[in-house]
């Protein structure tokens, strides 16, 4: 089984050296590009090779791409960041590609750079990434020096500035035009679309936001093509992922496997089935703000389009694993006060709804719930959703609430008649204040 | 008053983008590096600095969760309090925290040792529970060890 993203990442070893990196094929992909292909042809291949953006949008990155103008008339300087965020919680794919192969990720945003004719890239990621940090500024002084990055690349007359942006510390700062706020310097607020950033982005110039996992897949698809990218998949969603399970599983972790790579397969074979003593309950595909999925799902491929026919996302692809003893109320109170609190407060919806929803899950963990609690918790569903609000932050986080009220209403229900948690252990969230 | 190696430093910032004010997240940064923390002072120095109001910059510094516009501990501990985390038992982490050190989130140690925040998830989700101190990350982590961990800090 090929895994091109992850075949030189061993954990505990340190990732390749620049040099390391040359003889085991690193950089080809730049030097292939800058001698043979037009900005346009390298558009063309990645769009025909099917790769969906892996930060959870799943948007075509070729088709992404092509948004930005090019040519001599387009406006200059044009940038490109590699949003290495990584918030959403239960996700820790982007960790693994960053801390061990920093190299690949360069290459793959010379790669994206060189397509859409940048001249200025940026890094972006989470302050709590300190080992990348390390390896990331280390592995971009090796490659200023070895002139992969700079002024005139392998004397190709294109050139690139790469920095590295750490960040100080918001969920918000994933949204890509939020994110661009906070590379200017601003509150990560997220910005009105249109204009889309590809045509006015950071600094208002043309700039393209791609994830990490998205970059890394890039120097693999230019040196064997679209079809064989296509053919690592088991199903029409291209490529490889990065699949990861968090929860009470006997080995949790992350891997590389084939897109399309059935939920049943991850957790038995990966993640070593469920813990003794635990049973499955229901599972978050890709993050907190992903659908639940529970029994009846197992056997469905985790790709973009199978996933999102049974009513959820395979969002980042990393999987939080709901067991029977912990209370789903519990669970889903966890994740709403993360989302009250990490909203920006820019939209009143999210603002003030999220805090709502958090307020009334805690009083139903406590025993303190009404019945019509439920009823005020579907209309939040419905009001805080898709189209109400100024981004994807309040619908997102909907998404597990609204799930749980319909796969776990009954455990809702027994709280709010019994007036307490069912769950002996009583695992009430407190508010961290 | 910001000090000539701080000014050093954020003018570096200022001259990797188009506008001084763009810099400031970073100026804040600077700042925060060598007093722990972010005064009313500092931020109006720095402010001045790259040509903002004090409010101005005051909304950017708030809205950030790891600039901090309180005194904090010579050491800061962010436990995650994110969902694997808590599904995998964190707060008996924290509990045994609070209860070692006598403080609570958002207080610091009387001997000023030691500040301690709730932070969102942390990346190392199939390790958890997790929490970091300074710049040290601790994973898989037992009620038992955290005595051990904590005598590295002084």
């Amino acid at each position: 089984m090929e895994k091109p993203l992850t075949q030189h990442i061993v954990p505990g070893r340190a990732p390749l050296s620049l040099k390391e990196y040359e003889q085991v094929g690193g950089y080809q992909s730049v030097r292939k590009i800058l001698k043979e292909m037009a900005p346009a042809e390298v558009q063309t291949l990645v769009k025909d090779s099917n790769l969906r953006g892996r930060g959870g949008a799943g948007f075509n990155t070729g088709l992404k791409w092509s948004f930005v103008p090019m040519g001599p008339e387009a406006a200059k300087p044009k940038y490109l960041v590699a949003n290495a965020d990584e918030m959403e919680p239960g996700t820790f794919k982007d960790r693994v590609l960053l801390e061990g192969n920093p190299h690949q990720l360069i290459e793959g945003m010379i790669v994206a750079a060189y397509a859409i004719d940048a001249s200025i890239s940026y890094i972006f990621m989470r302050w709590a990434y300190k080992v990348a940090a390390k390896e990331i500024i280390k592995a971009l002084a090796e490659a200023y020096e070895a002139g992969y990055l700079g002024e005139n690349i392998l004397g190709s007359g294109f050139s690139l500035d790469m920095h590295l942006h750490t960040g100080v510390g918001r969920y918000m700062c994933g949204e890509e035009t939020a994110l661009l706020n906070a590379l200017e310097g601003k509150r990560a607020n997220p910005r009105a679309k249109p204009p889309f950033p590809q045509v006015s982005g950071l600094f208002g110039k043309p700039t393209i936001v791609n994830n990490v996992e998205t970059l890394c897949c890039l120097p693999h698809i230019i040196n064997n093509g679209a079809e064989w990218f296509k053919g690592l998949s088991k199903t029409q969603d291209a490529g490889t992922k990065l699949y990861g399970i968090s929860g009470r599983v006997k080995t949790p972790g992350c891997w590389e496997l084939p897109m399309g790579t059935t939920i049943r397969e991850l957790i038995e074979e990966h993640g070593g089935g469920m813990q003794d003593g635990y049973l499955f309950k229901g599972l978050l595909p890709g993050g907190a703000s992903t659908d639940f999925l529970v029994d009846e799902h197992l056997d469905l491929p985790m790709d973009y389009t199978a996933i999102q026919v049974a009513g959820s996302r395979m969002g980042t692809g990393t999987m939080i694993i709901l067991d029977d003893q912990t209370c789903p109320v519990g669970f889903v109170q966890n994740l709403q006060h993360f989302f009250a609190q990490e909203s920006c407060g820019f939209c009143t919806p999210c603002r003030e709804g999220l805090p709502w929803v958090e307020k009334i899950l805690l009083a139903i963990d406590k025993g303190e719930g009404k019945p019509e609690h439920l009823l005020t918790l579907d209309f939040h569903t419905k009001y805080l959703g898709p189209g109400n609000t100024f981004c994807a932050l309040a619908p997102g986080a909907m998404e597990p609430l609204q799930s749980a009220l319909k796969y776990f209403r009954e455990d809702f229900e027994r709280h709010i008649h019994e007036h307490h948690c069912p769950w002996s252990k009583a695992k009430v969230w407190q508010p961290s204040i | 008053m910001l000090t000539t190696e701080e000014k050093h430093k954020i003018d570096h910032e200022i001259s990797l983008v188009p506008s001084p004010k763009n810099a400031c997240i970073e100026a804040l940064k600077i700042v925060q590096q060598s007093h722990g923390w972010v005064s009313d002072e500092s931020l109006k120095d720095v402010a001045d600095y790259v040509g903002m109001s004090p409010a101005e910059l005051d909304s950017v510094a708030t809205f950030y969760n790891l600039i901090f516009r309180r005194p904090v501990g010579r050491h800061v501990i962010l436990v995650c309090d994110s969902i694997s985390c808590w599904v995998m038992g964190y707060e008996g982490i924290r509990d045994r925290l609070f209860d070692k050190l006598s403080i609570k989130y958002g207080q610091t140690t009387e001997d000023g040792r030691f500040t301690i925040l709730p932070n969102c998830c942390l990346g190392t989700c199939d390790r958890a529970p997790a929490l970091m101190i300074d710049n040290d990350l601790y994973r898989d982590l037992t009620v038992e060890q955290l005595d051990e961990i904590l005598e590295k800090y002084t």
